[in-house]
């Protein structure tokens, strides 16, 4: 074990927490305070750190448990608000995932196509309260003979809701420009030709996974906001991938670590669950999250006082290398150069343009603090760590990011 | 430069006269016609976002009104709505006027409706369906 000048435990921040005493900051606030103090005083005064990011998150979904009916069924079918849910779990579990669209929605049919209404947007109609139209199918058995139900569910009426989310808060995003000639639509927003704008995606220095670049406190088990409620990181995400190429600085310089999260959905809110249309794309989540960083020792410290200027975002072409898959990047650019309002791409001046919000990123941040510092939240210490937190291991997952 | 996307009534007394000519020819103003619907001895109505120096766009205003067209302005009818809203950024990637625009650095995005010229571009990208067209019904 490394031998630091600053040695807390989970158990004695939360025990500060309990009485009311400890001393939180945002992922924002660290930085000054670093610089001001050094790490190690840094360390000692400061317990926890909060990050936040409020970001469309496409891997995201709920798990719903609309409540047996009488007679019962084994639904094999079901939509809410016609949207299509998975219903091959059990009787009557759904799975609703975020970029489900509606039935019939004419989807790229009519280029770009608007995709009004889908997954994301049920679960934040449901967690605003709104009744949803359900509908589910079912083929029939001795044990469940109802072969069609159709009714209204509440998320207050439904047995369980749970958000799972099985790739969220991705650590580091590319930086999406287009070369080709006509305007194209795609999950990093809307790209002018010959690189009209360059869209990016993350919150920078606020966001979870850049304050904690190996994972040393965020692993299996971390109590986290999300959604305006508590909830869990229960797993590396999918495609969870450490062993991308990393900076001197140790933070990766592409799309590497991924959570999978969970958490009661009926505690929800929806200002922080928004339901999104990327046109030309499809239906998506919009997530708010944040994540808290005890301070155990200075080297912790170090890592969340890594701002903007040492962030790096690799800069990808969607007109052509993203769809061809080609993997090739344009160059790097810093958090603190896309947060400016433009950047420089082969001596052309680019507008830069956020797509995930700050404003909100820091409300994240902010409320999760407050609970912190009421002695409402506890850190909850990882049962496992996740995959690169040890060493870097070189996973083989998918080589796209999306 | 000055733009503005105008809603122009005309009477059945001035439909037939060359109107939108005299305005690019008398007053240098550039038109991009998004509806018309005019017919010799009967109302007409147009849809155009009117463009250029300020100067020239005062004196044509006046000119069409003189003329006895009811000209209503459109900009403005583009609405944010600001419980949707969630201060992403998107908009100002196709955002032509710089209404919906980055407050640095907060990151707060601003709307700044006196600069809208009703493109409504910005309406299909949102991705939380925050800006909404008010169509000036009356007018159309």
């Amino acid at each position: 074990m490394a031998n630091y000048q600053v040695n807390k435990t989970y158990q004695e921040i939360n025990e500060k927490i309990k009485k009311g005493q400890a001393v939180v900051v945002t992922a924002e606030e660290i930085i000054d305070i670093v610089r001001r103090k050094g790490e190690a005083e840094a360390a000692r005064t400061v317990d926890v750190v909060t990050t936040g990011t409020f970001s469309p998150m496409c891997s995201s979904g709920a798990i719903i448990n609309f409540g047996h009916t009488k007679p019962p069924i084994k639904a094999s079918k079901v939509w809410l608000n016609n949207v299509p849910a998975y219903a091959g779990l059990a009787a009557v579990d759904v799975y609703l995932g975020a970029t489900e669209p509606t039935e019939d929605d004419p989807l790229n049919k009519v280029y770009p196509g608007e995709f009004k209404y889908g997954g994301g947007h049920v679960i934040q109609d449901l967690v605003a309260g709104k009744a949803v139209h359900l509908v589910a199918e079912a083929y029939g058995t001795d044990c469940y003979p109802n072969k069609r139900v159709e009714k209204e569910i509440t998320l207050k009426g439904v047995v369980n809701a749970v958000l799972f989310n099985p790739r969220n808060c991705y650590q580091n995003y590319n930086c999406a420009v287009n070369l080709s000639n006509r305007t194209i639509y795609t999950y990093m927003g809307p790209l002018r030709p010959r690189a009209g704008n360059a869209n990016f995606c993350t919150a920078g220095q606020l966001s979870p996974l850049f304050n904690d670049p190996y994972y040393r406190t965020i692993g299996i088990g971390t109590r986290i906001f999300l959604g305006g409620a508590v909830g869990y990181v229960c797993f590396p995400g999918t495609q969870h991938n450490p062993g991308k190429p990393r900076g001197e600085n140790g933070v990766p310089l592409g799309p590497a670590g991924t959570l999978m999260v969970l958490g009661d959905l009926k505690k929800m809110s929806p200002r922080y669950l928004v339901g999104v249309s990327l046109l030309g794309y499809g239906c998506s989540l919009t997530v708010g999250m944040g994540i808290p960083i005890p301070m155990l020792n200075e080297d912790i410290a170090h890592y969340c006082a890594i701002s903007d200027d040492q962030l790096l975002a690799p800069i990808v072409d969607y007109g052509h290398d993203y769809p061809a898959a080609t993997g090739r990047i344009l160059g790097q650019v810093s958090y603190a150069q896309l947060k400016s309002g433009k950047m420089d791409l082969d001596g052309q001046e680019i507008p830069t343009v956020p797509l995930s919000s700050l404003v909100r990123a820091r409300e994240v941040a902010q409320l999760l603090k407050e609970w912190i510092e009421k002695g409402q939240f506890l850190l909850g210490e990882p049962v496992d760590m996740l995959p690169g937190s040890e060493e870097v291991h070189c996973i083989r997952t998918a080589s796209r990011d999306s | 430069m000055h733009a503005e996307m105008l809603v122009l009534q005309f009477s059945r007394e001035v439909v037939d006269q060359p109107i939108i000519y005299r305005l690019v020819k008398d007053f240098s103003l550039e038109f991009n016609l998004l509806k018309a619907a005019i017919n010799p001895r009967q109302e007409g109505l147009i849809v155009m976002e009117l463009r250029g120096h300020p100067k020239d766009f005062r004196r044509g205003l006046k000119y069409l009104r003189e003329s006895g067209v009811k000209v209503k302005k459109v900009a403005g009818e583009v609405r944010r709505n600001e419980e949707r809203c969630y201060q992403c950024g998107t908009c100002t990637a196709v955002c032509p006027t710089g209404a919906l625009h980055v407050e640095r650095p907060e990151m707060a995005v601003a709307f700044e409706a006196t600069r809208c010229s009703a493109c409504e571009l910005c309406c299909s990208v949102c991705p939380a369906h925050a800006m909404e067209v008010k169509l000036n019904r009356s007018a159309l």
